[in-house]
């Protein structure tokens, strides 16, 4: 990105991928980049528009199974978003974004579908209940530090194949459904389960996506962000929760 | 689609009357027992007790709500915002011609709904948790449901619309009428269901769970007033009746509503209310006029004296609640105290604050406070606002602002501790 152009931050299909307040992602993107006086805008792509291949930043969020199937339908019609991705911009999907990324994602009656192709990662359906609740991991070092906090609330499970890595080690929670991981980082692309909105929640995280794009930042502390960040880490730590999160998350994997 | 005939004779809908059956021993020791843990409740400060009531019924007679409901008429009121609104009025219209009794505490599930029953043989209206209405139709087989809108609220546990529209859809089979938004695709879809149907046309302003086709999963898309799935035909019925203003209009009548409450929202829940009374042979116009006397449900637009600050207490629980709730707060300048938590019922996730368009307080002094006070503030802070402070309490935060009028937005849980708190008073 040249040093006077400004960052764009695309949020892909809000409408149909903006169930659990993922448009919370742009504007942290938008608050971490102000806060450096680095200039950026927020794009909104409708379904019936086509994805610019321009932008800097993609947002995929989490959206109904219905919504998902839709949004995939018109992203293969449109090409915009592969295209830009070809072209090496960044991109994060989350939750049914992180499976419209993957090589197949199961539908909700179990029907595979293949999917972008994007990630080397495999989605299915974890069987039995469904993974709701906070979830705390260890971020592996591939795309920003420290731990990374979220609220999970999904049925769908991911193996990730040669070429991707996870994102984080699970601590708590249910994550990749494998007992072990959450998430996918596989170049410019993540990919996570996690809501929160995530990049609000683990500024690391955004900071990681943002300097993709514009290469080394200078440091930005948001205490009301780290100040969160430290209670939502101590309520899915919490004594009298991690009882019952053994219990529920015994139950989730066991069965996953 | 039903046009609406007026006159408890004909084309009304009312039960045939039933032979009066006397109820099962157990339920009536369970009835009587359900009056002393209430009275305990009361007596030890643990709230009203109908809940207790309701489930200590439900453990000794599991079939307490089928039993109670046989024989009477019964009217479900549900949808993801509206609901304690809505019966309240629907409750005062009818009550203008019968006896009623109704859940008019908010306590919206089997226990409350059982509770509600246990108690006389009067025409019951019972607020109808969304999640809960395929059993309460299973259970107490309405002679009518009144359905308000559905939209993302406590996800955690209805998970999708779609799938909540989809299970109303398969439990309103059985149902012979209801009276529906047309306004919204995910009532519509489910209203279908039923064998008759009246439609009003309440305006829904939250459409971010309606651009998919609750039917076919196709897109829907809409005008200013019309929506239409493009791929099933799904489309907006043609309303029975609709608003103009501050009129509830049909063909035939036209009905000035002049409802205490503020806001659209309230608008809509009186004329929802006015339409299903009249399905049930109650003259619109006569249960107009009684919802011009509510002028609180369930502590909910109560402005309560604390330390010379007069609270408002406004209540949001979701997106399309926050929406409105924001919307009465902007009409007036005054200072703002926002309360969250995050409790099972208030949802334990709140990454939907990132769908209430907050922006609109980016001129005004707010306070926040809660046990997810911390969420709240980030989520101003990336909205842009910068005059917004963190109180430890609601009774501190008040204190921190000048004397007179203040507005109080808080989520289910936080609300209710509000109105305890400040009835005792600084």
């Amino acid at each position: 990105m040249a040093p006077d152009s400004e960052l764009t931050v695309v949020q892909v299909y809000p409408e149909l991928l903006g169930t659990y307040g993922d448009r919370g992602n742009a504007l942290a993107l938008l608050h971490r980049a102000g806060g450096r006086g680095l200039p950026a805008r927020n794009v909104t792509v409708a379904p019936d528009e086509p994805v610019p291949r321009q932008g800097d930043i993609y947002l995929l969020g989490g959206g109904e199974d219905a919504a998902m199937l839709l949004a995939f339908g018109h992203l293969r019609a449109d090409g915009g978003l592969s295209a830009a991705l070809d072209a090496g911009a960044v991109c994060l999907g989350v939750c049914a974004g992180y499976q419209l990324l993957s090589r197949e994602f199961a539908g909700p009656d179990g029907a595979v579908h293949e999917g972008l192709g994007v990630l080397d990662v495999t989605c299915g359906r974890l069987p039995g209940a469904r993974a709701v609740g906070e979830v705390l991991a260890e971020s592996t070092g591939s795309a920003g530090a420290g731990f990374l906090t979220g609220f999970e609330n999904h049925q769908g499970d991911a193996t990730l194949g040669a070429e991707a890595r996870p994102l984080g080690r699970l601590v708590r929670g249910v994550g990749n459904g494998d007992g072990r991981t959450e998430g996918a980082v596989q170049g410019r692309v993540v990919a996570t389960y996690l809501h929160g909105p995530v990049l609000v929640r683990n500024d690391d995280l955004a900071d990681h996506l943002l300097q993709l794009v514009t290469g080394p930042l200078s440091p930005f502390e948001d205490r009301p962000v780290q100040r969160l960040r430290h209670e939502r880490r101590r309520a899915a730590l919490g004594p009298a929760r991690s009882w019952w999160r053994r219990q529920s998350g015994h139950r989730q994997v066991r069965h996953g | 689609m039903t046009t609406l005939r007026l006159g408890r004779r004909r084309g009304t809908t009312t039960r045939p009357a039933a032979p009066r059956r006397r109820l099962s021993w157990r339920l009536r020791v369970a009835r009587r027992l359900a009056v002393v843990a209430e009275s305990a409740s009361r007596v030890l400060g643990a709230g009203a007790g109908g809940v207790i009531g309701g489930r200590l019924i439900l453990a000794l007679a599991p079939d307490a709500a089928r039993r109670l409901a046989s024989g009477r008429d019964v009217l479900l009121v549900s949808g993801t915002n509206g609901k304690t609104t809505t019966a309240s009025h629907l409750v005062a219209g009818l009550a203008t011609d019968r006896p009623v009794v109704g859940n008019t505490d908010g306590a919206n599930t089997p226990a409350g709904l059982v509770r509600a029953l246990a108690w006389g043989r009067a025409t019951a209206v019972l607020e109808t948790d969304e999640g809960w209405l395929p059993w309460a139709v299973e259970q107490t087989r309405p002679v009518l449901v009144v359905l308000l809108n559905l939209s993302r609220d406590q996800l955690h546990r209805h998970h999708e619309v779609a799938a909540l529209a989809a299970t109303w859809h398969e439990a309103l089979r059985t149902v012979d009428h209801v009276v529906a938004n047309a306004d919204d695709p995910d009532v519509v879809h489910p209203a279908l269901a039923a064998r008759r149907q009246t439609w009003v046309a309440l305006g829904i302003r939250w459409t971010e769970d309606s651009t998919v086709c609750p039917r076919c999963g196709g897109a829907c898309r809409r005008t200013a007033v019309e929506w239409a799935c493009h791929s099933c035909g799904l489309r907006r019925p043609e309303p029975d009746w609709w608003l103009e203003g501050a009129d509830l209009v049909s063909a035939t009548t036209r009905v000035p509503l002049r409802p205490a409450l503020p806001g659209h929202a309230n608008l809509a829940n009186a004329a929802v209310a006015v339409v299903a009374a009249a399905a049930m042979g109650v003259p619109p116009r006569r249960t107009a006029s009684a919802v011009e006397q509510i002028d609180a449900v369930a502590g909910r637009y109560d402005v309560v004296e604390h330390a010379g600050r007069q609270v408002r207490l406004l209540l949001a629980k979701n997106p399309a609640s926050w929406v409105e709730a924001l919307e009465m707060a902007s009409t007036r300048n005054v200072p703002l105290v926002l309360a969250f938590n995050s409790d099972g019922v208030d949802g334990r996730d709140p990454s939907w604050l990132y769908d209430v368009p907050f922006g609109a307080l980016a001129d005004r002094s707010v306070v926040v406070t809660g046990r997810r006070s911390t969420d709240l503030l980030v989520r101003l802070e990336m909205e842009g606002l910068t005059d917004v402070r963190v109180a430890e309490s609601l009774t501190s935060g008040l204190q921190s602002l000048p004397p007179g009028p203040v507005d109080l937005v808080a989520n289910y849980t936080a609300f209710q501790e509000a109105r305890r708190e400040l009835s005792h008073g600084p």
